[in-house]
This record gives C-alpha cells, sequence and structure tokens, in this order.
C-alpha cells in the first residue's frame, strides 16, 4: 500500500498528486503494444490477458481496496458474457452498445446482491460470494434452453467495431479493442481510488468499525463499489464473448473466481496494476507450462503461489516496491 | 424413509470429512483450503494400503487417519506455522496453491482416473433393521462419524488435553505463561484435523469416488458444513452436515431439476440470518 502521508497543503492537492500519472505507467501502456509487432502469433493469448486484467482490476476494486474478499466474481463476469452473448442472439450484434448493456445487467446484478453482502463478515462473507458463485453457475447449467448448457452458446454473431474493424482470425481487432476497453477501465479505476470516495474504502478495509463513527455511511460505500466492480467484470466478460464469439459455462466457474484472485495476490493487491501485472505473468506462465506437459502444468501455479505468499507477501508489486523503497534510502 | 437414511449417511460422510477443518479453521483460526487435500491422501493411502497391500479395509481406515497426521505435522511445521499471523487471504491462498501441487503429484502418480475401492463382503449388500433394508456400508458411516464425535466431544471438551488446546487458541501468551507448550498444542491439534480429513478421504471412495480433483471436489461442500454449522463447533458441524446431506439427497430424489443447487440455496438463507453459522459462538 502507498505510504500514507500527512499532506501539508491541504487534502485535495494532496489526492491530485496521488493520482498523477507516473513514468512507469506510461511505460507500461507504450509496452503494451509490443505483440503487435514482435508476438503476432501471441494476439488471442494478449487479448485473453488484457480481459483477464480488466477483470482482475474489477476483483481488486472490492478485495484489494474495500478489503471484501470474494470467491464468486465469475458470477458477474459470466453474466456479462451470457448477456452479451444472447444479444447478438436477439439479433444486436453491435459490440459497443453490447458491451454497455452487459455491463450495466451486471452491475445490477451486483446491486441486488450487494445487500447481501454487506450483512456479513468474514468466513460467512466466503462463504456466500462462493455460494452465490455456485448458485449461478449450476443454474445456467440448469437453464440450457438458454445458455446452450455444457455445450456453451453457439452462434453468436459480433458485428464489426464501429462497423470498419471485422474481428479477424489473428486477433488484430480483439486485441486493439480489449486493451482499448482495459485502459478505459483502468482510468475509471484510478479515478476512483484516488477520489475521496477511494479513500473511504481503504478506511473501510482497515478498519470498518472506526467508520460510522467518523460519520462515513459504510454500507452505502461498499455497496456503491460492489455495483461497479460487478459492472466492470461484466463489461470484461462481455468482452471475452465478442473477442471469441463463443460463451461457455466455464465463465462462471469457481475455477475463473479462484484464478483472478490468485493473480491478484501474485501481482499485489491494492494497486490497480497489481491485478494486470499477475495477469499476464499466471496466463503466459499458464501458456508455456501448458505448452510444455499439458497435464501438470497446475503444479508450478501451485509452487509459485506457495513462494509468493511466503517470500512476498505483499505480491510481485509490493515485493519490487519495497525492494525500490529501500534502495532509494 | 430410505431417502431420510441416505441422506443422513451422506452427511455423517460430509461431517467426518470437514469435522477436522472445524477443529483447525474454528479452533486455530487457520483458513485450511488443503483440507480436501488431505483428504485425498488419506484416500490414496488407504488404496494403496488395501489394493497393493492387502491389507483388510479397517486397516486401511486408521492408516490414512495417520498417514494424513503425519504430513499434516510436517506441514504445520515447516509452512503453516509461519502464516498464522499472515491474514486470512494469504493463508488461502497458500494452501489453495497447496491444492494445485497436491492434485498434480496425485495425477503423475495414480493417473487421472476414478480409483474404486475394493470393501469387504461385510460392508456390501444390505442389513435390514426394523423392517427397512439400510445399505451396510451407510449404515458403517453413520457408526464411524458417531464414535468420532463422541470422541471429539470427550476429548476437546472434557480432558486436560482440550483445555490446554482451548486456552492456547484463546489467549496464547497467557497459555505460555501457565508453562502450556503451545507449539506442540497446535501442531497436535492440527495433526487431528489432517487425521480426520484423512480418513473422511477414505470413508469417502465409496460414495463419491477418488482422482484427482478431489480436493477442489470436497472443498465447497466441507466449508459449506463448517460455515453453516458455526465455526469451532463440534455439535454444530454434526447438525449442519446432517442437514445439508439430507436436504441435498432428498432435493436431487424429488426435486431433480433444482437438485443440485438446493445445498447453496439452503447455505445462503442460512448465513443470511444467522452469519455465525447455526451454533457459531462469537
Amino acid at each position: 500500500m502507498a505510504e500514507t502521508v500527512i499532506p501539508d497543503d491541504g487534502p485535495q492537492r494532496w489526492l491530485r498528486r496521488q493520482s498523477r500519472w507516473t513514468a512507469w505507467e506510461a511505460a507500461f501502456w507504450v509496452a503494451a503494444f509490443i505483440p503487435f509487432f514482435f508476438f503476432p502469433t501471441y494476439l488471442t493469448l494478449a487479448s485473453q490477458i488484457a480481459i483477464t486484467a480488466l477483470f482482475a482490476v474489477s476483483v481488486d476494486l472490492i478485495l484489494g481496496y474495500a478489503g471484501v474478499i470474494t470467491l464468486g466474481h465469475a458470477m458477474f463476469f459470466g453474466l456479462g458474457a451470457y448477456c452479451a452473448g444472447l444479444l447478438t442472439k436477439a439479433g444486436w450484434g453491435e459490440p459497443l452498445s453490447g458491451l454497455l448493456l452487459s455491463g450495466t445487467f451486471a452491475a445490477l446484478i451486483g446491486f441486488i446482491v450487494s445487500f447481501l453482502i454487506v450483512r456479513v463478515h468474514h468466513l460467512a462473507l466466503i462463504m456466500i460470494t462462493l455460494g452465490l458463485g455456485l448458485l449461478t453457475l449450476e443454474l445456467a447449467n440448469a437453464m440450457s434452453w438458454l445458455t446452450g448448457g455444457t455445450d456453451g452458446l453457439q452462434g453468436v454473431d459480433v458485428w464489426p467495431v464501429f462497423g470498419a474493424f471485422e474481428f479477424d482470425l489473428w486477433g488484430y481487432t480483439a486485441y486493439s479493442y480489449a486493451l482499448a476497453v482495459l485502459f478505459l477501465g483502468v482510468v475509471v479505476s484510478r479515478r476512483i481510488v484516488h477520489s475521496s470516495f477511494g479513500l473511504s474504502l481503504r478506511g473501510i478495509r482497515e478498519n470498518l468499525g472506526r467508520m460510522p463513527a467518523i460519520g462515513s455511511p459504510y454500507r452505502l460505500r461498499l455497496q456503491t463499489i460492489y455495483t461497479i466492480s460487478a459492472g466492470i467484470a461484466g463489461i470484461a466478460g462481455a468482452l471475452l464473448t465478442q473477442t471469441t464469439e463463443t460463451v461457455s459455462l466455464d465463465t462462471l466457474s469457481f475455477q475463473r473466481s479462484a484464478d483472478v484472485v490468485v493473480m491478484l495476490i501474485l501481482g499485489g493487491t491494492g494497486r490497480l496494476y497489481g491485478g494486470i501485472v499477475g495477469a499476464i505473468i499466471f496466463l503466459v506462465a499458464r501458456d508455456q507450462l501448458a505448452d510444455m506437459n499439458p497435464q501438470y502444468w497446475y503444479f508450478w501455479i501451485g509452487l509459485l503461489l506457495m513462494a509468493v505468499v511466503l517470500l512476498m507477501p505483499k505480491g510481485i508489486l509490493g515485493g519490487l516496491a519495497s525492494v525500490a523503497g529501500r534502495l532509494r534510502r | 424413509m430410505i431417502v431420510l437414511f441416505d441422506g443422513f449417511a451422506f452427511g455423517m460422510l460430509l461431517f467426518v470429512l470437514s469435522v477436522g477443518l472445524s477443529v483447525t479453521l474454528g479452533l486455530m483460526n487457520f483458513v485450511n483450503l488443503a483440507h480436501g487435500a488431505f483428504g485425498m491422501l488419506g484416500g490414496y493411502v488407504a488404496l494403496v494400503t488395501t489394493r497393493e497391500l492387502g491389507l483388510p479395509f479397517l486397516l486401511g481406515l486408521p492408516a490414512a487417519f495417520v498417514a494424513a497426521a503425519v504430513v499434516g505435522i510436517a506441514c504445520e511445521r515447516t509452512f503453516f506455522r509461519r502464516l498464522y499471523r499472515a491474514g486470512e487471504l494469504n493463508q488461502v491462498l497458500f494452501t489453495i496453491g497447496l491444492v494445485f501441487v497436491a492434485s498434480a503429484v496425485a495425477a503423475y502418480v495414480f493417473g487421472t482416473g476414478q480409483q474404486p475401492i475394493q470393501l469387504p463382503d461385510y460392508l456390501r449388500g444390505s442389513v435390514e433393521v426394523a423392517g427397512v433394508r439400510l445399505g451396510a456400508y451407510r449404515l458403517f458411516l453413520v457408526i464411524v462419524a458417531l464414535v468420532v464425535t463422541a470422541l471429539l466431544v470427550v476429548g476437546l471438551e472434557h480432558t486436560s488435553f482440550g483445555a490446554r488446546v482451548r486456552a492456547a487458541v484463546d489467549n496464547q501468551r497467557m497459555a505460555q505463561g501457565l508453562g502450556i507448550d503451545v507449539d506442540t498444542v497446535f501442531a497436535i491439534t492440527f495433526a487431528l484435523g489432517c487425521g480426520l480429513a484423512g480418513l473422511g478421504g477414505a470413508l469417502a471412495i465409496e460414495i463419491v469416488g477418488l482422482d484427482p480433483t478431489f480436493g477442489f471436489h470436497v472443498l465447497v461442500y466441507v466449508l459449506i458444513v463448517v460455515a453453516v454449522g458455526g465455526l469451532g463447533s463440534i455439535g454444530g458441524s454434526f447438525a449442519a452436515a446432517a442437514l445439508l446431506g439430507i436436504g441435498d439427497v432428498a432435493g436431487k430424489y424429488f426435486v431433480p431439476e433444482i437438485g443440485s443447487f438446493l445445498i447453496y440455496l439452503l447455505m445462503i438463507g442460512i448465513l443470511f440470518f444467522r452469519p455465525l453459522g447455526l451454533f457459531g459462538r462469537r
């Protein structure tokens, strides 16, 4: 977590200084264009990474900033994915509005669920999010007339982006599109976390009991961020549908919820780029390991996880930050 | 009637599988998601002792308990004790990593297929009790579960060791001051939890099967039982396991359309009104 220094020139300017773009961030976004030129065969993987990174950012908003541990966020990812898929089946294949509609739908469900979430803590919270996720998965499986069940949703037809850019076989459009949406998602998210609202979320994470005492309506805050996070997760799911032109039950699975939390911790929670870095490392590692040996890649992922928890409890970015801090002194 | 009994027997299986987690999670506050992996270990140990070594099934069960307990102590001494203060999220992740590794190792050693277990003759078929034909193995499950419950309740609530465990958990420093060897107490408690998982795993093969995904597969059910029952409450786990077992089997039997998610609905409903679980005390 960024060290919180007492501002000497007023809170507004302190907040503004915190939210300034750093050179590292700029370098990161420039680096995001590398796959176009150097790894064109990996563009499909790159767009998967961008989508998963957006999903990870949405989870970071509630887990890393507000401290709500969730094991069921794939629920919103999958809802967004199915919503986008069903829209195209209903004859509306325009991608941008589809994205927005899916995000809104997921946010709406998130708003309803948030009333449950703010009531419980600790283990019960983990279990309720887990249970809701599994419940959605079973529902989607049972309603196979709508969702296609285990076969997945077939015949998704997405129109070209802006009516001009067709989704091609190589993933040029898919990656550009996913990257652009990820960028927008990060811009919105960093605006949120660097506002006074974002600070109140950190307050909720650090000390729940104190927030009502200083007059902060913590339930409302939690509900707001949970809704926003659900919406972003839904958009990520819709992106997956539109770039792959198919939806499967797998988008709702526990595995997906667990993976995204794993990525987040790998990269470092409570910093927006933690989820993105985690997604890159996790998915590239999985891709390479699965190439080497399709059966046992999760052995190495498991080892990696254990090592990160023991050696770098704040994740890779957190570890790097503390190393950098030590060098600077 | 038969549904009720089958559900109860399934619930008792869930109870044996989860009560160990209730011990580690409830008493020691350690979120051990690798619990299912210890169950898987017990399952494979029982398999090896009965099939490869030709030992009787009734010896395979204690072997499963001991093996899981020993590995549990080893893990506790080397890794878990560093994580007691690390926060729930790190515990969750570390133990999930452990499940990944365990599952890959199991796939490497035993292959990815289902492994059947050979039951002795007296546990196959059915027995007639008071005019109702009950599956012999299910009856056996119920008996084992009742014995385990009795031993645990007596052991944790009526012996000096149980008192030491509760003291060490409630206030580590005070317990140390009173001359209790907290390290050893924690290690033994952890071993007990893992051993129970191993026993549950060995018992579960006949009902739910055994393959390298066992650790994940069982985890969800186990967590539901512990959360619904209330942390650290053995009676709570017992009641929750029975309730969920009967609910699950009855749901699948009578309303197959919604049977598969009835158990989640039940859990969410219960936790919504009682966030601490049915018998949660804290």
